[in-house]
């Protein structure tokens, strides 16, 4: 958690929030991506895209 | 009776070249990069084993540490490829995706990476907790090497290098505890990447072929030079009075590919082909390329200098960041005469960064006065383990090794000097590691200057590395006027090239420029060949009493001797292996080549004596080829 806080707090500073939508899509499907395969629920997320 | 000093602990890693540092109330107490414990060249992970000998060289543990400064910001870094590929797409997406699961997985959450390592160094128990975590720039940190160290009270830095976060070059002003940014060039304009560029073209590998590069372009002939000169100054690279710069992106892919030159484009432009890596012979072509863009990057980083005086108003100068590296760049600052004294980082890559940020930490974040050190705060970068005489003789009997004890330094020494004299080559393994890439009297390995087969013999059967690299002198910093024309400057830490002086230089046959690479390379250029590249210059280390009383005492003694004051000396180690670290690493090393003699804290140890050494053969594999 600390590390998404730092995060928005960069953005904030550094007002790139036209990288948030970008972030966001990155780490949530860069993440499933990453963190799923070999995984069980690897075959559920593959029907749904 | 508690202990009130305050320790910061400076960490660079996940890059290349990670590396430990600590300070003690400002005094750097000790500093290594990881590939010395880890025996993996430029190893990039997490400083664990550098980072527990900086722990236990202070007695103290993690708890203990004030502060843990990180050698750069790695959102910001996030921020610049985002905004690279973002700007360079659709070419970008290849590069996009091969680096993206490495950020999401791991870089963007580097405060995270770096608890989960450092926890591993926290005593058992829920008390304690890990110190905060401090993030200076990639630049500043490189400034802060450059200029906290330094001797001096206000100083210009200069720092350039590949890339940080988005700054590849950077102007700044040093004054007391603070350090104020002047001027910087940004990604994608850099010019270390540039020449990578050139480095990888010319068949080296990219982030430590550099040094063959610079050492390869005194072999190039000025006419060939010329013409790859224009087209680079034409095409390639837009120099501005002032030294600041601008890439033709056209005819480059690091920005967006996986590779650093566009390749199509450079053959076009140069109509070479790239250089197969590692093939035997290097056609001429490729050391004209290589004197051109050393002859372009010295023309950028002397306006830089000269840029760096006018802004800051100062006549000291301070330079870090892997450029800083070129030494022959480093010489032509020193004899442009615009500063009156230059100091250079000896850490000058991204290892020095791990000392940079713990100095930024404690004198720009932690507002802490700086008081400057006469000669420099460095200790002679001498900030590695020490292996004392025990330790060394348990190694010896531990391998089987034959050794003798000589116990009195002078008689060491003169038995050293019969040994450089008689033409052996010797181990020399001594006190503190060296931190940065040079050796400089602590892990080194010695021979005869004046001898004209020394050279041949330390690269092909010593080092077992390319033929045509050139050797680095220690001499006697009192002598160092009478064998070099270095301006009355110091030269501590090798990073200073500067021609041999014209009474010791024998000149050149008329024809020499038409001369092949191996027939300028063996022709006795001077009286101290093996130290003479072949255009009269020398990449000089002067070794001062105080800072390494024991080489400089064998220095001095061979003077005495036999009429030297100075020694050809090279790192110890082989081609693609890290510099020794232990007496371990050293034995092994000194069995693996056909070095004569090793000399290890009191121990003398021939290789005729020892014991035949068996091992597989395929060691040779361990090491990736630099």
């Amino acid at each position: 958690m600390q590390s998404l806080s730092d995060l928005w707090k960069f953005l904030r500073v550094r007002k790139k929030y036209w990288m948030l939508p970008l972030l966001v899509f990155l780490l949530v499907f860069g993440g499933l991506l990453i963190f799923t395969s070999g995984s069980a629920i690897a075959p559920f997320i593959y029907t749904i895209f | 009776m508690a202990e009130n000093s305050i320790y910061i602990l400076g960490i660079s890693a996940y890059y290349h070249d990670s590396a430990a540092a600590l300070l003690k109330d400002g005094v750097i107490l000790a500093a290594a990069q990881e590939e010395r414990f880890s025996r993996q060249k430029h190893d990039s992970s997490f400083p664990a084993k550098a980072l527990a000998y900086v722990l236990k060289e202070a007695g103290i543990t993690l708890p203990q540490v004030s502060a843990v400064a990180f050698y750069e910001k790695p959102l910001l870094k996030f921020e610049r490829l985002l905004e690279t590929y973002h700007a360079l797409a659709p070419q970008s997406c290849l590069s996009f995706m091969t680096s993206m699961p490495v950020w999401i997985k791991e870089k963007l959450f580097m405060r995270s990476m770096l608890e989960k390592s450092l926890k591993n160094f926290l005593p058992p128990g829920k008390s304690a907790i890990l110190p905060p975590f401090c993030f200076p720039e990639h630049h500043l940190s490189h400034a802060a090497s450059a200029f906290y160290p330094s001797p001096f009270d206000q100083a210009a830095i200069l720092t350039v290098d590949g890339v940080g976060e988005w700054a590849t070059t950077s102007i700044a002003h040093g004054q007391g505890n603070k350090i104020t940014c002047l001027r910087e060039i940004h990604f994608p304009h850099s010019l270390g990447l540039l020449y990578s560029a050139f480095t990888a073209y010319c068949g080296f590998k990219v982030n430590s072929g550099e040094y063959k590069l610079m050492g390869l372009a005194p072999y190039g002939h000025g006419k060939g030079a010329a013409v790859f000169e224009r087209k680079i100054r034409d095409e390639l690279i837009d120099i501005r009075a002032d030294g600041s710069y601008v890439l033709n992106m056209r005819y480059f892919n690091y920005a967006t590919g996986l590779r650093m030159y566009n390749l199509k484009a450079w053959q076009r432009l140069f109509s070479v082909p790239p250089r197969p890596p590692e093939s035997a012979e290097i056609d001429p072509a490729y050391m004209d390329m290589a004197l051109a863009i050393q002859k372009v990057t010295e023309d950028v980083v002397l306006r830089l200098s000269q840029s760096a005086a006018e802004l800051s108003g100062s006549a000291n100068l301070c330079l870090a960041g892997g450029v800083a590296l070129n030494c022959v760049a480093n010489g032509k600052i020193l004899r442009s005469g615009r500063f009156r004294h230059i100091w250079i980082q000896p850490a000058a890559g991204d290892a020095g960064g791990a000392l940079g940020a713990a100095l930024a930490c404690r004198h720009i974040a932690g507002e802490a006065p700086r008081i400057p050190e006469s000669g420099d705060a460095m200790r002679g970068t001498y900030l590695g383990p020490d292996f004392s005489n025990e330790e060394i003789i348990i190694t010896c009997r531990r391998a089987g090794a034959v050794y003798r004890l000589i116990s009195d330094e002078d008689s060491l020494c003169r038995t050293a000097a019969d040994l450089l004299n008689d033409g052996q080559v010797l181990g020399w393994f001594q006190g503190r590691m060296e931190y940065g890439p040079r050796a400089l009297g602590g892990r080194s390995i010695l021979g005869d200057a004046r001898n004209p087969e020394m050279q041949k013999r330390l690269n092909l059967k010593i080092k077992m590395r390319e033929g045509f690299r050139p050797f680095a002198p220690s001499v006697l910093e009192e002598d160092r006027d009478f064998y070099f024309e270095l301006e009355g400057e110091y030269s501590p830490y090798m990073l200073l090239t500067a021609p041999v002086a014209a009474a010791v230089r024998q000149p050149y046959p008329e024809d020499y420029e038409q001369w092949n690479m191996w027939q300028r390379l063996y022709f006795p250029r001077s009286s101290i060949p093996a130290v003479t590249h072949v255009d009269y210059s020398a990449r000089i280390q002067t070794v001062n009493r105080q800072i390494n009383p024991r080489y400089w005492k064998l220095l001095q003694t061979f003077k005495e001797l036999h009429g030297c004051s100075l020694i050809v000396n090279t790192s110890f180690n082989l081609r693609g292996e890290p510099i020794v670290c232990t007496p371990e690493d050293a034995y092994r090393c000194f069995m693996r080549t056909e070095m004569d003699y090793l000399i290890m804290g009191d121990c003398l140890l021939a290789k005729a004596d020892q014991p035949p050494w068996r091992e597989d053969e395929n060691w040779r594999s361990q090491y990736v080829l630099d």
